[in-house]
C-alpha cells in the first residue's frame, strides 16, 4: 500500500498527514484532523455538503485526493469565524437540520469574496451545487443577498 | 447498468502517485509504469477517476496526474489560433472566457463547483460519454496537441474524435488550438435536462454560422457527442421550410439514440426537433443572405 | 404574549454555521470497527450459496455475519430476517455484514464473498403483485408473528388490509347525478436526507447495549431491540445527537439492528455501519408509492354524495411501517371532505422493491394526489370552480371523519378559512389561466388536504426540568432535534410559562434513552404537541415547588405567590420575593438550616381516547386532531416543448398559534419544497430484474436552488384546545397538497388528465400521445 507523507496548509496552519493515495481531501480532513464540519453527503460530488475552499475558490473535497492538496491554501468551515455570511445565516433562519450548512456558507463564502457584484443568475450558478432538503432556499436566497447588500454598503 | 460490485466510501485499490514537471517525464512514467504492467492512467481534474473509482468501473495501479504541466495550462493567442492547455479547469476557462461558444457551453456542465476541478481535457477524454466541453471544438474545426510515446501530434479534431479522442496508449492531450475567426462567430448553447436546470443532459446542443452555414453539434441523444456533415447539409439547404431541413436532418442522425432514466429516444427525438427550431431562430440556418 | 411568536433564533445556531455541530458519523472516539454490508444485486432471487471463504483471509476481517439462526423482525409484522436468508426480495436488501478493522479491507473482503443466487420473477407494481397469478414475494405469511389487528392474506401478497365501511354506498349512489374515477400510480422514491443514516454499537463487559444512532426514534430502537432479541431492556443505551434530516426515513429501526449483530458477532467492540448514499437509497427503507382507484359521486350542484376508494401502497418487500401507512391512507382516505357514504379498501401489498419507511405525511401527499386530482375532474364535469368545490364540501365541527370520529371546533381547524384565504393569496380572482403569448401561458392549480396522526394510542411523551445554580434551567425531552427546531420552540413555551428569558433555559440538544424521558418518536407533526404539553405540566410542577418552598421562605400562603422573571413574589407587592437562584436548590437559613433540596420538574403527555379501528368498518379515533390546509401551484408552462417553470406555491394553513414564526415559515416552505421536489423529479427507476437504477444524487435528483418557486404562505388560528397554547402540529403540512395541486396546474395547462408521478415534460408528452 503505498503511503505519501504530505504537508497541507488548512485555516492557515501546517498540518502534517500520512495518507493513501486514493485517499479524499474529505476523509483526510475529517478523519486525521478532527475537521469534521465538511460532510460525507454522498462521496460523489453531487451534493456539495464537502464544499471548503481551495485558494479562495470553492471545491468539493470528495471530488479531490489529498494528496492534490499540496501547495495549496485549503480553509475549512472551522477556519471562518463570524463572517458575514454565517451571521446573515444566522439571522435569516437559513438552515434547519444544519447538515449541509457548512457547504453552502464555504460556497456563499466564496460567491461573496470573488464575485461581490453578483447578479441573481450567477447567485443561482453558483448556489445549484449545493442541495437543501429541509429549506425552501428562500431562506439562503435572502442570507446570500443581505450579505452582499452589506459588503457593498461596507 | 451492470452491477459490478459495492459502491465504496473511497477508491478501494492501491496506487502510485505521481505528478510529473514536464510532459516528457509524464510520457516516460506512464512507458515504465506500463511496462511494470501497472496499467497506467494519465489523471488530470480526477473527478471521474474518484466517482468511477469508487463504483469500481475504473482501475489503476499508477496514476501520472499532469496537472503540473506548464504547456496544458496555457491561454495564449498564437499565430491566428487560440491555445487552450488541457489541464485549464472550466472555471478557469468560463472565467478568462476567450472563447465565448466554449465559456457557455461550459457553464451548464456539471455544477459550478465541481467546474473548479473539472479539466478541459478531462471533460474530453474521460469514461462519461457526454463530453459535452468537446462541442465548440467540434464546431470550430479545432487542432488537437497530443504528446506521447510518439511525441508531439497535432491533428484536426474530426480525424482524431470519432465518439472519442482517439489516443493511443501513452498519449494524452495536451492543448487545444482553435482558429480566431471561430471565436466570434455567432453561436447558441442550450441544454435541456429531464426536468428544470439541473442533472445529466437530456439534449445538448451548440451551434454555430460561419461562411453562411450553421454547424451543429449534439450531446446525450446518442452515447457520444457529435456533429454531423448529413445533417448540417439538410439544415442549410436554400429550399424548404425549417420544419421540413429539421426532419430531414433527422434522417441521418447516428445511432443508437438513448432510451435511458433521463429519457425514451422518442422523447428525444422530440426534444431535438425543438431544440433545432430554437437553433433556427437563433441563426437561421438556410436562409438566403 | 412575551416569547410565544416571536422568531428566537435556535438555540444550536451558532454550532450549526460554525461547523462545530456534530451528527452520528462526526464522533470520533477511541477505535471503532466498521461494517461493511454486501447488498442483494438483484430485486428478486432465490440464495443458493454463500461462500466466505477467501473474504475470510482478507487482513483486518474480524467478522463475517450471515443469516442463519437470526429471528425475524418488522415493526407490525416480523416478516424481515435482518440479513437475507432463502431469498433476497430487493435490490439492496442486506445479505452479510463484513466486520474489519478498516472500511477498506472490509470492502475488500465483501467483494470476495461468492454468493449463488437463481433469479426469480420479480413483482414490479402493487397492481401486479395483486392479481390473482403473481409471484408471491413471502410464500409462508401465515407464520409470522404479528400484532392481533394485523391481517395478512396468506397465498397472496397482501400484508394487511384496512377496510373503511362509512354509510350506505347504494344510497350515495343513488344520491350523485354526476360521477367521475380516475386511476394514479407513481414508484417509491427516497427520503434523500443529506446525513445518510449510520449507527454504532458497542457491547460492554457488564452487558450494556451502547447504540449511538442516526435516529427519529432512539426509544423505539431500545424497545425493538430488546423484544427482537430477547435483550434486558434496561440495559439497551441509545444515544441520538443531532440529526441532519430525517423526514420520517429515520423512524425505521434498521441500520441500529445490523450495528448490533456487528458488534456482537466480534466480542461487543464498537462497529460502526455508515451508509454512503447508495446504500442509504437502495438498503435502508424508502418513500411509499401508490396504485390508487378513486371514484367520486356528486349531485349537480357539486355535493358529493359517495367515495369509493382503493389504494394498493407499495409496501416493498418487507411490512415494517408500510402496516401503519397502509392504515393512515385508509383514516383519512377521503381528504378534507364531508363524505357520509365511504368504501375504502387500503391494501399494503409486497411487491420487491426496498420496503417503504413513513415519509412526512405519512401517506397523506399520496393519497391525496389521488383524490385531488379526482376532485378537478369532478369540477371540470360540472363545470364548476374548483376551489367554489373544495370549499362547498369542506370538512367542518359536526361532520364525521371516514372512521366516523365526530368534529369539532378543537379537533379540526377552518377548512373554509383557509380558502378563503387562498383565493386572496393567489389571486384567484384573475382566473387560472393567463395567456402570456403564443408558446407560454400561466396556470394555477390548487388542492387541500388534512391530516391526523395515527401513532400508538399510548404514545409518551416526558419532560424533566433542573436548575442552574444561577436558576437558570435545564430542559430534557426525549424529542430529538431533526431539523425542525422542536427543541427551541420548548423553549419558548417554557420561557412564556415562566415568564423568564428565553436565554435563561437550556435545551439538551442530544437524546439518550437512559436519562432522557421518552418521547415515543419524533414524527408525526406531535412534537410541540406532545412534549409541549408534558413540558407545561413539568413548569407547573416546578412552579408548584418553587411556590412551596418561596410560602415558607416570605412567610406568605401560597395562593398569593406568583412566577415571573426568575423570582417568586407576593402579587400584590411584588418587592416581597425571593429569587430562583435562592431557592432552586433549596433554601439556606443564616444559621445554617436548610429546607427544600434541588427541584426537579416532571411532566408527561398520552393522547387520550385515541382507540383501535374496527377491522370491519374501520370506526375508530386515530388521533387527536386534523389539521387542515389549502394550496395553490402556479406554473409557467410551454405549449411546444411542453416543459414547465414553478413561479409561485402557496400553503395556507390552520396553525391554531404560531410559536415561532420564522421556524413554523420555513418548516412550512421546507415541506412545500419538498412536496414540489417529489411531485416534479422524484422517482425510482427500475429494470426488468427490479434494480434500482438511480440510486446517486446526479440522478435521483432533489430541487435545487433557483428551481424552486416563488412561496407564499399564511395561516388561519383556530386553537386545539388540546394543545399546548392551541398550537396545531405543522411539520408536515405543506407538502401534503403539492402533488395535487401541480398536477392540477399542469392537467389543465397541457390540456391533459395527469395520473402519474413525477410530473415531468415527458409524461406530459406521453399522456398528449396518448402513450401512458
Amino acid at each position: 500500500m503505498k503511503l505519501h507523507t504530505i504537508q497541507l496548509k488548512i485555516n492557515d496552519e501546517q498540518q502534517t498527514v500520512t495518507v493513501r493515495s486514493g485517499d479524499t481531501l474529505l476523509y483526510t480532513i475529517r478523519k486525521q484532523l478532527g475537521l469534521t464540519g465538511a460532510k460525507p453527503g454522498c462521496l460523489n460530488g453531487d451534493c456539495g455538503a464537502c464544499t471548503i475552499h481551495v485558494d479562495g475558490w470553492p471545491m468539493k473535497s470528495c471530488l479531490m485526493m489529498a494528496v492534490e492538496g499540496e501547495g495549496k491554501q485549503i480553509t475549512t468551515i472551522e477556519g471562518l469565524k463570524d463572517t458575514p455570511i454565517q451571521q446573515a445565516f444566522v439571522q435569516h433562519f437559513a438552515f434547519q437540520c444544519g447538515y449541509c450548512t457548512p457547504g453552502f456558507i464555504m460556497n456563499g463564502h466564496s460567491l461573496l469574496q470573488k464575485k461581490p457584484d453578483a447578479d441573481d443568475s450567477t447567485i443561482k450558478e453558483w448556489l445549484e451545487s449545493n442541495i437543501c432538503r429541509c429549506t425552501s432556499y428562500s431562506e439562503i436566497e435572502k442570507a446570500i443577498k443581505s450579505a452582499l447588500e452589506k459588503n457593498k454598503s461596507s | 447498468m451492470e452491477d459490478k460490485g459495492r459502491e465504496r466510501v473511497m477508491l478501494p485499490f492501491s496506487f502510485d502517485y505521481e505528478r510529473p514537471k514536464s510532459f516528457q517525464e509524464a510520457v516516460t512514467r506512464f512507458q515504465q509504469a506500463d511496462q511494470s504492467g501497472k496499467e497506467p492512467m494519465y489523471i488530470s481534474g480526477a473527478t471521474e477517476f474518484l466517482t468511477l473509482g469508487r463504483i469500481n468501473q475504473v482501475y489503476t495501479e499508477a496514476a501520472i496526474d499532469v496537472k503540473g504541466i506548464p504547456e496544458a495550462k496555457n491561454i495564449q493567442f498564437d499565430q491566428g489560433y487560440l491555445v487552450l492547455g488541457a489541464n485549464l479547469t472550466l472555471t478557469e476557462l468560463e472565467e478568462a472566457n476567450v472563447f465565448p461558444l466554449l465559456t457557455s457551453t461550459s457553464k451548464q456542465i456539471a455544477d459550478h463547483t465541481a467546474r473548479g476541478k473539472i479539466t478541459l481535457g478531462g471533460n474530453i477524454c474521460g469514461q462519461i460519454f457526454y463530453r459535452e466541453a468537446v462541442l465548440p471544438l467540434l464546431l470550430a474545426d479545432s487542432q488537437m496537441v497530443m504528446v506521447g510515446p510518439e511525441g508531439v501530434k497535432v491533428k484536426p479534431i474530426n480525424e482524431i474524435f470519432h465518439e472519442r479522442l482517439l489516443l493511443q496508449k501513452g498519449e494524452f492531450l495536451i492543448q487545444v488550438a482553435t482558429d480566431t475567426r471561430y471565436l466570434h462567430a455567432p453561436f447558441i448553447s442550450i441544454k435541456r435536462r429531464q426536468q428544470w436546470d439541473t442533472g445529466y443532459p437530456l439534449i445538448t446542443i451548440a451551434a454555430l454560422k460561419i461562411d453562411r452555414k450553421v454547424r451543429v453539434a449534439i450531446s446525450g441523444l446518442c452515447p457520444f457527442p457529435f456533429r454531423s456533415n448529413e445533417m448540417e447539409d439538410a439544415l442549410n439547404i436554400l429550399e424548404g421550410s425549417p420544419k421540413e431541413k429539421i426532419q430531414n436532418a433527422l434522417a441521418s442522425i447516428p445511432s443508437p439514440i438513448l432510451d435511458d432514466v433521463e429519457g425514451s429516444s422518442e422523447y428525444r427525438l422530440f426534444v431535438l426537433q425543438n431544440l433545432l427550431l430554437d437553433v433556427y431562430e437563433a441563426l437561421k440556418f438556410g436562409e438566403r443572405e | 404574549m412575551e416569547v410565544i411568536g416571536k422568531s428566537v433564533i435556535r438555540k444550536e445556531a451558532q454550532d450549526k454555521v460554525t461547523g462545530r455541530a456534530k451528527y452520528t458519523h462526526d464522533y470520533h472516539t477511541s477505535k471503532k470497527l466498521s461494517g461493511r454490508v454486501v447488498l442483494s444485486p438483484y430485486g428478486h432471487a432465490r440464495i443458493l450459496s454463500i461462500d466466505t471463504t477467501d473474504a475470510r483471509k482478507v487482513p483486518g476481517v474480524r467478522a463475517i455475519i450471515t443469516g442463519e439462526h437470526l429471528p425475524l423482525t418488522g415493526e407490525s409484522m416480523r416478516d424481515r430476517p435482518p440479513l437475507a436468508t432463502n431469498k433476497v426480495r430487493y435490490h439492496g436488501e442486506a445479505v452479510a455484514i463484513v466486520v474489519a478493522d478498516t472500511p477498506n479491507q472490509g470492502d475488500l473482503a465483501a467483494s470476495l464473498i461468492q454468493i449463488q443466487y437463481e433469479v426469480l420473477p420479480v413483482v414490479h407494481t402493487p397492481t401486479q403483485a395483486f392479481q390473482q397469478n403473481s409471484p408471491l414475494v413471502h410464500e409462508h405469511l401465515d407464520e409470522y408473528e404479528r400484532e392481533k389487528d394485523v391481517n395478512p392474506v396468506p397465498g397472496t401478497n397482501i400484508a394487511h388490509h384496512v377496510k373503511i365501511r362509512k354509510g350506505n354506498m347504494e344510497k350515495g349512489w343513488g344520491e350523485s347525478s354526476v360521477t367521475v374515477e380516475g386511476d394514479y400510480s407513481f414508484s417509491p422514491s427516497d427520503h434523500a436526507a443529506m446525513e445518510t443514516r449510520s449507527s454504532t454499537a458497542e457491547i460492554t463487559p457488564d452487558g450494556t447495549i451502547k447504540i449511538i444512532t442516526s435516529s427519529q426514534a432512539p426509544f423505539m430502537v431500545k424497545q425493538l431491540i430488546a423484544s427482537y432479541f430477547d435483550e434486558d431492556i434496561g440495559k439497551i443505551v441509545v444515544d441520538t445527537p443531532l440529526v441532519g434530516g430525517a423526514y420520517g426515513g429515520k423512524a425505521s429501526v434498521q441500520l441500529e439492528i445490523l450495528a448490533y449483530l456487528s458488534s456482537r458477532a466480534v466480542g461487543g467492540r464498537a462497529v460502526e455501519i455508515f451508509n454512503e448514499r447508495e446504500q442509504d437509497m437502495m438498503m435502508s427503507p424508502s418513500h411509499i408509492g401508490l396504485d390508487a382507484k378513486i371514484k367520486i359521486g356528486a349531485d349537480h350542484s357539486g355535493v358529493i354524495k359517495a367515495m369509493e376508494i382503493q389504494f394498493l401502497w407499495d409496501g416493498g418487500a418487507y411490512s415494517d411501517k408500510a402496516i401503519d401507512l397502509t392504515r393512515a391512507g385508509a383514516v383519512d382516505c377521503t381528504g378534507p371532505y364531508k363524505v357520509d357514504h365511504v368504501w375504502c379498501d387500503s391494501y399494503c401489498m409486497y411487491t420487491n422493491h426496498t420496503y417503504a419507511a413513513p415519509f412526512r405525511g405519512f401517506s397523506h401527499s399520496e393519497l391525496s394526489f389521488a383524490v385531488e386530482r379526482t376532485l378537478d375532474l369532478l369540477a371540470k364535469k360540472l363545470n364548476m370552480d374548483p376551489l367554489e368545490l373544495r370549499e362547498r364540501n369542506a370538512i367542518q365541527p359536526g361532520h364525521t371523519t371516514p372512521t366516523r370520529v365526530l368534529l369539532n371546533q378543537s379537533n379540526v381547524g377552518n377548512l373554509q378559512e383557509c380558502i378563503s384565504k387562498l383565493r386572496t393569496l393567489i389571486r384567484w380572482e384573475e382566473g387560472p389561466v393567463r395567456e402570456i403569448n403564443e408558446r407560454l401561458v400561466r396556470v394555477k392549480g390548487v388542492s387541500c388536504s388534512w391530516k391526523t396522526s395515527t401513532i400508538d394510542s399510548n404514545a409518551p411523551s416526558g419532560v424533566i426540568l433542573t436548575f442552574n445554580r444561577d436558576g437558570s434551567i435545564n430542559l430534557m425531552s426525549g424529542v430529538v432535534e431533526i431539523g425542525t427546531g422542536t427543541k427551541t420552540v420548548l423553549a419558548q413555551i417554557l420561557a412564556e410559562k415562566l415568564k423568564m428569558d428565553v436565554d435563561k433555559i437550556h435545551v439538551r440538544m442530544t437524546v439518550d434513552t437512559q436519562t432522557t424521558p421518552e418521547h415515543w418518536k419524533t414524527v408525526a407533526s406531535r412534537g410541540i404537541y406532545m412534549a409541549g404539553r408534558a413540558l407545561l405540566e413539568a413548569a407547573d410542577d416546578v412552579i408548584a415547588q418553587l411556590k412551596e418552598i418561596a410560602s415558607i421562605v416570605l412567610r406568605a400562603p401560597i395562593e398569593d405567590l406568583e412566577v415571573a422573571h426568575m423570582k417568586v413574589f407576593t402579587r400584590d407587592d411584588p418587592r416581597i420575593s425571593v429569587d430562583f437562584k435562592d431557592i432552586c436548590y433549596g433554601y439556606q437559613y443564616p444559621n445554617g438550616n436548610s429546607i427544600g433540596g434541588q427541584i426537579i420538574g416532571r411532566g408527561n403527555f398520552i393522547l387520550r381516547h385515541l382507540s383501535h379501528l374496527d377491522p370491519e368498518t374501520g370506526e375508530g379515533n386515530p388521533g387527536p386532531e386534523w389539521t387542515v390546509a389549502a394550496y395553490g401551484v402556479e406554473v409557467e408552462f410551454d405549449r411546444r416543448d411542453l416543459t414547465y417553470r414553478l413561479i409561485k406555491a402557496a400553503s395556507v394553513i390552520d396553525i391554531g398559534i404560531v410559536l415561532n414564526e420564522k421556524a413554523a415559515l420555513g418548516q412550512v416552505m421546507g415541506a412545500m419544497s419538498m412536496g414540489l421536489s417529489f411531485a416534479g423529479r422524484e422517482t425510482f427507476y427500475y429494470d426488468e430484474f427490479g434494480r434500482v437504477l438511480n440510486p446517486q444524487l446526479r440522478t435521483y435528483r432533489p430541487i435545487r436552488y433557483g428551481e424552486n418557486p416563488e412561496y407564499l404562505v399564511d395561516f388561519v388560528y383556530t386553537p386545539d384546545l388540546q394543545a399546548a397554547y392551541g398550537a396545531r402540529g405543522v411539520g408536515e403540512h405543506g407538502l401534503l397538497g403539492m402533488p395535487g395541486a401541480l398536477g392540477n396546474a399542469l392537467s389543465l395547462a397541457a390540456n391533459v388528465s395527469l395520473h402519474h408521478l413525477p410530473l415531468t415534460p415527458e409524461l406530459i408528452w406521453k399522456t398528449k400521445a396518448g402513450n401512458v
